[in-house]
């Protein structure tokens, strides 16, 4: 077709008659000479050229979020990616929160994948719909495409100095096919993509406004609380209701069977209270006279299991990564060390307890509201329990009151669900504290084992590590120990340059549910790698951070695979995203440099340092801590450097590192659930205890290496070096070893 | 039985056992989300609201002793979201999840009402009873003294 004929369009009937006010008959062939005029007439109508993109009349453009917002700011950064590809104006984009739907695509909000896995799919969002204003307007003006830029919500064409709105150009764009490839942005020009756009639901949080899972409320709403057994696997014997049906306010009280084995993310059964208000649903279940058989797991007590963990870790394993001769090098070394580690079960204890409502409709369909990392997944497991099919199930995806890998799991949806049905009225489910921290899916306790050597120069020659841990696994099938992918977070990916390594995968049962927490295993193995590193630093007569660069070596691409390892990295292919020596060794220059290390410090103070590649980013953070006479310890202040490749929102970032600081901080000084006969002791903030703001370092400053490398994940990386820069400051400042979490556990004096 | 109370400027009158803690009356009966819920046991500050301009923990404040008082919750701290404290916290961006940020905001509005001009050790001891799980502490500090600088 040539530029002239281009020039000719159709009208339609309804243009004619909107534009002419006249019926006139069928269609009329109108032409438009290019250069003629500005004003054309054009199809009125919206323009949704995917399922995250629709452009109205109006010009507004609406944004859909796809992912959970519970914390990260993802809905800030979704819009920035789609706004900035696309070129539309902040000021006149939307955001929408997808419910779950396949069509989607992966929704699981979970690993910290949203802008690792997903910036292309989003950057292709926006800019399809750029590419096709731009042919848009290219057809109404007969000119070529090429000649014209889709700028700040509106289509130029530089050569005759004509412009079309977003909003105009949406109908004639609408009737477009797609295209197969569309180019993107260049970095250089970039609007909202790498700027500190303020979180777009600020004044909602700020208002009191902002919706969680626990704020949702239903005409006829009951309000449900549920007394489940206190040990997993447990079944329930008999329950008198009596003096709870007493109560004012209750309802009903219904039965929800027990648990299923393996766990999964079914329901733990148990008994619901259902009230006109949560206070009285509580009141009731406190009034409920329950008798439980406990079961198997009744004689799980978590001292007695640490025993076993570490016998465990103490004797041989199956070989998961080997290269050169471990023992050869050990017995020939000029000084040896064995250290065992130790940390606790963790919860993730998001200020939000899980909460969901449910309602069922006459037709038999399934609503839901929920503070869901994972709505897809909760879609199917709802239907489950229901036994209705997934698309009869809508998910609608609330703002997450924090989740930290709690809430990617639907057993609270479910339980909502099944009792909106028994009931006949939609309910509301609240989860106590004390529901929320003996009821969890426990972060797994762990053991570690370390064997080291070093040679006269202080060089490292072996490295022997044996991890033990109750897999995630086992919430999932049978399963006695770590699994494949846990592995790869922060064990068989180790980055040091050491010529003989060997690492065992050894046994451990689990009695209570596993889950995900913020960083997942990387947590433990960290601790335990970026401690024993420091113990060879010291047993060399090295300084830590010098010997943590020479530890990691030259610059280089390690891949576990070259020592035998099956290694998944997070999912990318390694060629794509290497273990880079050179970014690992970055960041802990930059977080050095930041500290000021190596400076003079004050009397009971000392500097420690960790650095630790997850989920494909690279965080190194120093510590700088005191110890008082008396073995109080404060944490005063933390450095972090970050690289995350390319870095959609740089405050998100450093609010996701701030936050990890905190996070990491509660573990290593408070964080642990034991249990004893097989039930959890914690039940609240008093006995789980988290950092409050007196604990809270005077600074946490970040730094973010500027890269235009591929984007990596950001939520969990800033996680792991906390626990081992506190504990290697604690060394510097006291010369006492720590080698077991939490840090309240440790006589310091 | 039935309790007379303000919430907001607004005269209602809730049928309330009590005991039933002030939480869950604002949140129940009287339906406003805003406050939250976080421990129940007085252990986290979520449910933070003033009575009579005192801020006090509503989940261990039963709902008979705000009778005749005037609640104020995040939502009636201000007509259109702009009392200073509400402001710093936009520009600084403090909250991530934003749920422990109703509480927060109105523990810091009651600091800087009693205390204009709060010091780091201040802040700490007014504010240590507020949990943000996701650790915007550094944040809230800052976003506090800001407030305190624009307060007349
Ligand atoms: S909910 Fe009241 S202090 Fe935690
Ligand atoms: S902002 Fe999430 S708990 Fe404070």
């Amino acid at each position: 077709m040539n530029d002239a004929i281009k020039g000719i369009r159709l009208v339609t009937r309804r243009e004619f008659i909107r534009n002419t006010g006249l019926a006139g008959g069928g269609l009329i062939l109108a032409a438009h000479f290019s250069g003629c005029s500005t004003d054309q007439e054009l199809p009125g109508g919206d323009f949704a050229p995917n399922v995250y993109v629709n452009l109205l009349e109006s010009g507004d453009v609406e944004i859909v979020c796809h992912r959970s917002e519970m914390g990260q700011g993802i809905r800030t950064s979704v819009l920035q990616v789609i706004a900035d590809e696309m070129e539309a104006d902040w000021d006149r984009v939307k955001l929408l929160q997808a419910t779950g739907d396949a069509k989607y695509g992966d929704q699981n909000t979970d690993g910290s994948t949203s802008i690792r896995k997903q910036f292309d799919l989003l950057r292709n969002a926006g800019a399809v719909a750029r590419h096709m204003l731009v042919l848009a307007a290219a057809e109404v003006w007969g000119v070529p495409a090429s000649e014209c830029i889709g700028q700040n919500h509106a289509v130029h064409h530089a050569a005759s100095g004509r412009s079309l709105g977003y909003g105009e150009l949406a109908g004639q764009a609408a009737t477009l096919s797609l295209p197969e490839k569309v180019e993107f942005k260049s970095p250089e020009d970039y609007r909202y993509i790498g700027k500190p756009m303020d979180t777009v639901d600020g004044m909602a949080f700020t208002v009191g406004s902002a919706a969680f899972g626990i704020d949702t409320v239903l005409p006829g709403m009951l309000y449900a609380s549920i007394e489940r057994c206190p040990v997993v696997g447990g079944t329930l014997v008999s329950v008198d209701d009596t003096a709870t049906r007493a109560i004012a306010g209750v309802v009903d009280v219904i039965q929800l069977g027990d648990g299923t084995s393996p766990p999964v993310f079914n329901p733990l059964g148990g008994v619901a209270v259902l009230a006109s208000n949560t206070w009285s649903a509580q009141k009731g279940r406190e009034a409920l006279n329950i008798k439980w058989d406990l079961g198997a797991n009744a004689s799980y007590d978590s001292d007695a299991y640490r025993e076993q963990l570490e016998s465990s870790v103490h004797n041989e394993g199956s070989v998961v990564l080997s290269r050169g001769d471990v023992d050869a090098a050990l017995s020939g070394a000029a000084k040896t060390l064995e250290a065992t580690y130790y940390a606790p079960h963790l919860s993730q204890a998001p200020m939000e307890p899980p909460a969901a409502v449910a309602r069922i409709n006459a037709d038999g369909t399934c609503e839901v509201w929920a503070c869901t990392q994972d709505p897809q997944t909760a879609q199917g497991v709802v239907a489950g329990a229901l036994g209705i099919e997934p698309a009869q199930v809508t998910i609608n995806v609330t703002l997450l009151g924090g989740a930290f890998g709690r809430k990617s799991k639907p057993d609270f949806i479910a339980e909502a669900a099944l009792l909106a049905k028994k009931a006949g009225k939609p309910v509301k489910v609240t989860w106590t504290r004390e529901d929320d921290i003996r009821h969890g899916y426990f972060h797994s306790v762990s053991a570690q084992y370390l064997r080291g050597s070093i040679d006269a120069d202080g060089k490292v020659t072996a490295w022997h590590q044996r991890t033990a841990f109750p897999s995630i696994n086992s919430t999932f099938g049978p399963s006695d120990g770590p699994g494949g992918g846990e592995l790869g977070l922060g064990c068989i990916d180790n980055p040091y340059a050491i010529e003989n390594m060997k690492i065992e995968s050894c046994k451990a049962a689990a009695h209570v549910r596993i889950g995900w927490l913020r960083s997942v295993s990387n947590v433990y193995h960290a601790f335990a790698a970026s401690s024993f590193a420091d113990e060879l630093a010291h047993l060399a007569g090295r300084d830590a951070k010098d010997f943590l660069l020479e530890l990691i070596g030259p610059d280089r691409h390690v891949n576990p695979a070259d020592s035998g390892a099956e290694y998944d990295n997070y999912g990318h292919d390694i060629a794509e995203h290497p273990i880079d020596t050179a970014r690992l060794k970055g960041v802990l220059a930059e977080a050095a440099k930041m500290a000021d290390w190596g400076r003079t410090l004050p009397a009971g103070h000392g500097l420690g340092i960790a650095v630790h590649r997850s989920f494909l980013g690279y965080v190194a953070t120093a510590a700088e801590v005191s110890v008082s006479d008396t073995g109080e310890l404060k944490v005063e202040e933390l450095w972090t450097a970050v690289d995350a490749g390319t870095v959609v929102n740089p405050d998100r970032v450093r609010a996701q590192m701030e936050g990890a600081g905190i996070f990491g901080m509660s573990l290593a000084m408070h964080g642990q659930i034991t249990a004893k006969a097989g039930a959890i002791v914690q039940g609240n903030f008093n006995s789980y205890r988290v950092i409050r703001m007196s604990e809270a370092p005077k600074a946490i400053n970040v730094h973010i290496i500027p890269s235009q490398a591929k984007p990596c994940g950001v939520g969990e990386p800033g996680v792991p070096p906390v626990a081992p820069a506190i504990c290697n400051a604690i060394f510097a400042a006291t010369g006492k070893r720590v080698r077991e979490l939490p840090l309240r556990n440790v006589k310091l004096a | 039985m039935t309790i007379d109370i303000n919430i907001n400027g607004k005269a209602l009158t809730l049928d309330a056992d009590p005991d039933m803690p002030l939480l869950w009356a604002i949140r129940d009966l009287a339906g406003m989300t805003g406050t939250k819920f976080g421990c129940g046991k007085a252990l986290c500050g979520a449910c933070t609201v003033h009575v009579d301009g005192q801020p006090v923990l509503s989940c261990a404040y039963p709902v008979s002793a705000a009778a005749g008082k005037a609640v104020t919750t995040i939502e009636g701290l201000s007509a259109d979201g702009n009392h200073p404290v509400q402001v710093a916290w936009r520009e600084l961006n403090v909250p991530q999840c934003g749920y422990c940020q109703p509480g927060q905001i109105m523990a810091a509005v009651a600091l800087l009402d009693k205390n204009p001009t709060p010091t780091d050790e201040d802040i700490d001891n007014a504010m240590s009873g507020n949990i943000c799980r996701c650790g915007t502490y550094t944040r809230i500090r800052a976003a506090i003294h800001k407030a305190a600088g624009v307060k007349s």
